[in-house]
């Protein structure tokens, strides 16, 4: 049972993350992210981690994602016109972006074919989790915090649409006067 | 008690007139100069004068004098040091006495040239660097000496520098100069590693102490042979007299001081310095017997053909400098060091006379132009001038009762009897003789005497091959129709007639042999237990007659061809065109030596080592690593392309390199 | 059969490789952006797996995903908050065509 979730819900994220890369336009990319983000979700449900999944589903999907199709609707993304690639990205991206699967699946995931599973039960109380963000990880917790108000601080000056400088306060200007005489007042 | 000569001061006051000319002559006006140009010379020969004065006085001969050291080098051990005995003191008395004639004779000549201040310094310093070579004590000093007169002589061969010809000579001069010079240094070199030193006392008694060589391998042959090299290259013998003609590019009385009267005989006094390493060496005696007397007969030949004044003058000096060489050759150094004294005057007042006939000629130098300018003949014009030259061509050519008959018929007198002499080298010696005679007296009749008849008398032989020298021109432009002919001024004409006076009855100096005897005691230790004091060939009664008769002859013979029957020569030249370019054309030695000596070097030079080597080589690795350095630049900076993509290719590319590292390969 | 920690992570691998290959085959800007979320994600799945299989379920591998999270989402603001200035400026997303620093 743990198996055909694994390959179905395994399955779905491999088909959106494909599907991202075979995708033009920018918002059916975004799309399939959201798509990958929920499988992931099933499949950190079967590892056990629950809070995970549902602030995966929350945040990120629900969140992040949320943001990127508006910038993506802001900015009126149409599909990109092919251009001139790089001749660096030609020749180096397949070898590149293969020679990592093939490392990181063969080498790394080879040494773990042994360990046994145990799937499906849920093994932290969210109470186990404030506790240790209160206590050790006290010190990155606060950091977060502080990284949030900068990040939300730099988001708004970057985004910001530059506006002309404030005028002075225009005064009302006097008739003009004649040049020989002073009158009081006149003039800001 | 022991007498102080300050011998230093001779050379030292030639220098202080040279320091003063050279650094304020230039502000001072000529008269000034000329001054000062004349002054210390005339000090140092009166300084000279009392040194030989006090001669025989003196306590022990010969008189050394030491002023610190000037090299100290490990064993090696050099003073300035000068040394009076009766060789020495010779030379100085003539280089000092013929040289302040000339010094004189040289403010009437060079009055319109420019440079005035400079000719005289350059003049003062030859004279310090020839006393310099005379009065020193080691061989060291002597080659400072040695060089230094090179130098001088160039600066002075090239004294109008403006003109090209000059210039090239005055190279010409120093670079041959420089190939015997080699010679000399390496004999230098294995003196000091034979003898431990330099100085002539140091080195002559051990000399004296090693047996006499016979074969081409002793280190004494060897010595010998080295240094004569140098003398050839000097004293311009074959085959390295190319420069001396050339030299005539010089004003004339530099060409009488040094090319005739002191430099060029600085050779033949080396080698009678060295009179101890030669006597022990038969072969070297042989080679500098024979050298002489080849260049004798061989510059006497090309002298016979020559149109310009200077160019015969100058053939005829290294003509009689192989006679100085040949009885050096036959160990009779003595013989050599009189003739030497008596060619300082006759040739120095050879060529000062020449000069006052380029003068009164207004720079013409060609002899059959002059007789054509001069109607009337010349002599008609420049008796003084005339008369001078008559007596020193006498006295050159051996007329008995003149200085040279006595010199000249000694040196061929101890090459026919010497134990070091040859028969048969005699006998090309009396032929030069004969020549001598009879280019000398051409010179005479074709300069000074008119004519006879009108016959066309500039080309011997129009339309030949060879072709008139261009005659080296005094800055004077040559004027087409001398207005006048005129004698010289008196500052000229009395140090001709000293000289003449001096080339008349210098010979008597020999009276009785008193001359050789008063040399005697630097040759006669030297020679003890040679080749040189061997069994002498006797004297054949004829043998004083010949080289009378050789001169008579020559004079006769240039008379009937020149004056008599003028037309002979001409004939003559066209009976054996051949023969005729051949010897008017120096013998092609000079085209020689450029095909097969400077061409090559100069290829070689150029070609070789300047394109090949130099550029292409060493420029090209120089600069190709610089242009490698761009090209590489260039390569990579190509890489910062600004594309995202690209970069991010290249981080995912290096992680991918890292993770193979280790994951696959480090991971052991 | 039960699925190992392999899978997940070749799973795992899989997916970053993907994430990869977009970040350096995509053309437009903002597929490139989610081509890192992509990566992000892939690396997600692994600390979680790990944390599951090797420790038993200790917590610092959960704790480690929440932030990775944390600084996804502000990484998220920030960035596109450059996009759209990015793209105010330059009127395209064409990142072939953001080459300023060339050369």
């Amino acid at each position: 049972m743990q198996l055909a979730l694994f390959i179905l819900f395994g399955g779905l994220a491999l088909a959106g993350a494909i599907n991202l890369l075979v995708q033009k336009a920018p918002i059916h990319s975004a799309l399939s992210l959201v798509l990958v983000m929920g499988s992931l979700a099933v499949l950190f449900l079967l590892l056990g981690a629950e809070f995970i999944a549902f602030i995966q589903i929350l945040v990120y999907a629900g969140a992040i994602m949320v943001l990127f199709v508006f910038v993506i609707m802001l900015l009126n993304a149409q599909p990109s016109e092919p251009s001139r690639a790089s001749r660096a990205a030609r020749w180096l991206g397949p070898p590149v972006a293969g020679l990592l699967a093939i490392l990181l699946a063969v080498r790394v995931a080879g040494r773990y074919h042994r360990v046994p599973a145990n799937l499906g039960q849920p093994m932290f109380q969210i109470g186990d989790i404030g506790q240790a963000l209160f206590h050790q990880y006290l010190l990155p917790f606060e950091v977060t915090s502080v990284l949030f108000l900068v990040g939300v601080a730099g988001a708004v000056m970057l985004a910001a649409r530059p506006e002309e400088a404030p005028q002075p306060a225009r005064q009302e200007c006097p008739e003009p006067a004649d040049s020989m005489t002073r009158e009081k007042g006149a003039g800001a | 008690m022991p007498i102080n000569l300050h011998l230093w001061l001779i050379p030292t006051l030639c220098f202080l007139g040279f320091a003063l000319n050279i650094l304020f002559g230039r502000l001072w006006s000529k008269a000034a100069a000329g001054t000062v140009g004349i002054l210390f010379p005339a000090a140092a020969f009166l300084w000279g004068l009392r040194a030989a004065l006090a001669w025989s006085s003196l306590p022990v001969h010969p008189y050394l004098e030491s002023h610190g050291a000037w090299i100290l080098a490990g064993p090696l051990r050099i003073p300035f040091g000068f040394q009076l005995d009766p060789l020495s003191l010779v030379m100085l008395l003539v280089v000092s006495g013929v040289g302040l004639v000339i010094h004189v004779y040289s403010l009437g000549y060079m009055s319109e040239e420019g440079g005035f201040y400079r000719y005289f310094a350059l003049l003062n310093m030859f004279l310090f660097f020839m006393l310099t070579l005379v009065l020193a004590n080691n061989y060291l000093l002597m080659f400072v000496g040695w060089e230094g007169v090179g130098f001088a002589s160039y600066m002075l061969i090239g004294f109008f520098f403006r003109r090209d010809s000059a210039s090239r000579a005055g190279m010409k001069a120093f670079v041959v100069n420089r190939i015997g010079d080699f010679g000399f240094l390496i004999g230098l070199f294995y003196i000091f590693q034979l003898f431990g030193g330099f100085e002539y006392t140091r080195v002559f008694p051990q000399v004296m102490r090693m047996p006499a060589e016979t074969g081409w391998h002793g280190p004494l042959t060897l010595i010998a042979l080295l240094l004569f090299a140098g003398a050839t290259g000097k004293s311009a013998q074959l085959p390295l007299y190319v420069w001396l003609p050339d030299a005539m590019e010089g004003p004339t009385p530099v060409s009488a001081l040094i090319h005739a009267a002191t430099m060029v005989t600085a050779g033949v006094y080396m080698v009678a310095r060295s009179a101890a390493i030669f006597d022990r060496s038969a072969v070297a005696l042989e080679v500098v017997l024979a050298v002489g007397a080849l260049t004798a007969i061989f510059a006497a030949s090309i002298g016979m053909l020559q149109r310009d004044i200077k160019r015969v003058l100058a053939y005829s000096t290294v003509s009689q400098l192989g006679y100085m060489f040949m009885a050096c050759g036959a160990a009779a150094y003595g013989a050599g060091i009189f003739h030497l004294m008596t060619h300082a005057f006759f040739k120095g007042l050879l060529f000062l006379a020449a000069g006052s006939v380029i003068h009164a000629m207004h720079g013409e130098q060609d002899m059959f132009r002059i007789r054509t300018l001069a109607t009337g003949g010349l002599k008609r014009y420049a008796p003084i001038t005339f008369w001078t030259f008559l007596i020193a061509t006498c006295a050159i050519t051996g007329i008995p009762g003149f200085s040279g008959y006595f010199s000249k018929d000694l040196i061929l007198e101890k090459v026919f009897t010497g134990a070091a002499g040859s028969r048969f080298w005699w006998a090309v010696g009396a032929v030069a003789a004969a020549m001598t005679a009879f280019y000398m007296f051409r010179a005479v009749f074709v300069t000074f005497f008119p004519a006879r008849g009108g016959e066309a008398e500039h080309a011997p032989a129009p339309g030949l091959a060879g072709h008139a020298h261009p005659s080296g021109q005094e800055p004077a432009t040559v004027v087409a129709h001398p207005a006048h002919p005129h004698e010289s001024p008196k500052v000229m004409t009395i140090p001709l007639i000293i000289l003449a006076v001096l080339a008349a009855v210098g010979g008597f100096l020999n009276l009785g042999d008193r001359f050789m005897r008063f040399l005697a005691p630097v040759f006669q230790p030297a020679a003890a237990g040679t080749v040189a004091l061997g069994p002498e060939t006797p004297a054949a009664g004829w043998l004083k007659i010949v080289p009378i008769v050789a001169a008579i002859g020559g004079l006769c013979f240039a008379w009937w061809f020149y004056q008599w029957k003028p037309e002979l020569a001409r004939r003559s030249a066209q009976a054996l065109p051949r023969l005729y370019a051949l010897v008017f054309n120096k013998y092609w030695v000079d085209e020689l030596y450029q095909r097969a000596i400077i061409a090559p070097l100069t290829w070689i030079s150029r070609r070789l080592l300047w394109r090949d080597v130099d550029q292409t080589l060493i420029d090209g690795s120089v600069n190709g690593v610089g242009r490698l350095a761009q090209a590489a630049g260039d390569r990579i900076r190509r890489q910062q392309s600004g594309y995202i993509r690209s970069y991010a290719s290249w981080v995912g590319a290096g992680a991918v390199v890292v993770l193979l590292y280790v994951l696959w390969l480090g991971a052991r | 059969m039960v699925v190992s920690l392999a899978d997940y992570l070749v799973l795992s691998a899989l997916l970053f490789a993907l994430g990869v290959a977009g970040f350096l085959f995509k053309k437009d800007l903002i597929t490139v952006f989610i081509s890192i979320e992509l990566m992000l994600n892939g690396v997600n799945l692994t600390f979680v797996a790990f944390s599951h299989y090797l420790r038993q379920n200790a917590i610092d591998g959960n704790l480690f995903v929440f932030f990775v999270m944390v600084v996804a989402a502000a990484e998220a603001a920030v960035g596109l908050a450059i996009i759209i200035a990015v793209v105010r400026n330059r009127n395209t997303l064409n990142i072939d065509k953001m080459d300023l620093m060339k050369n």
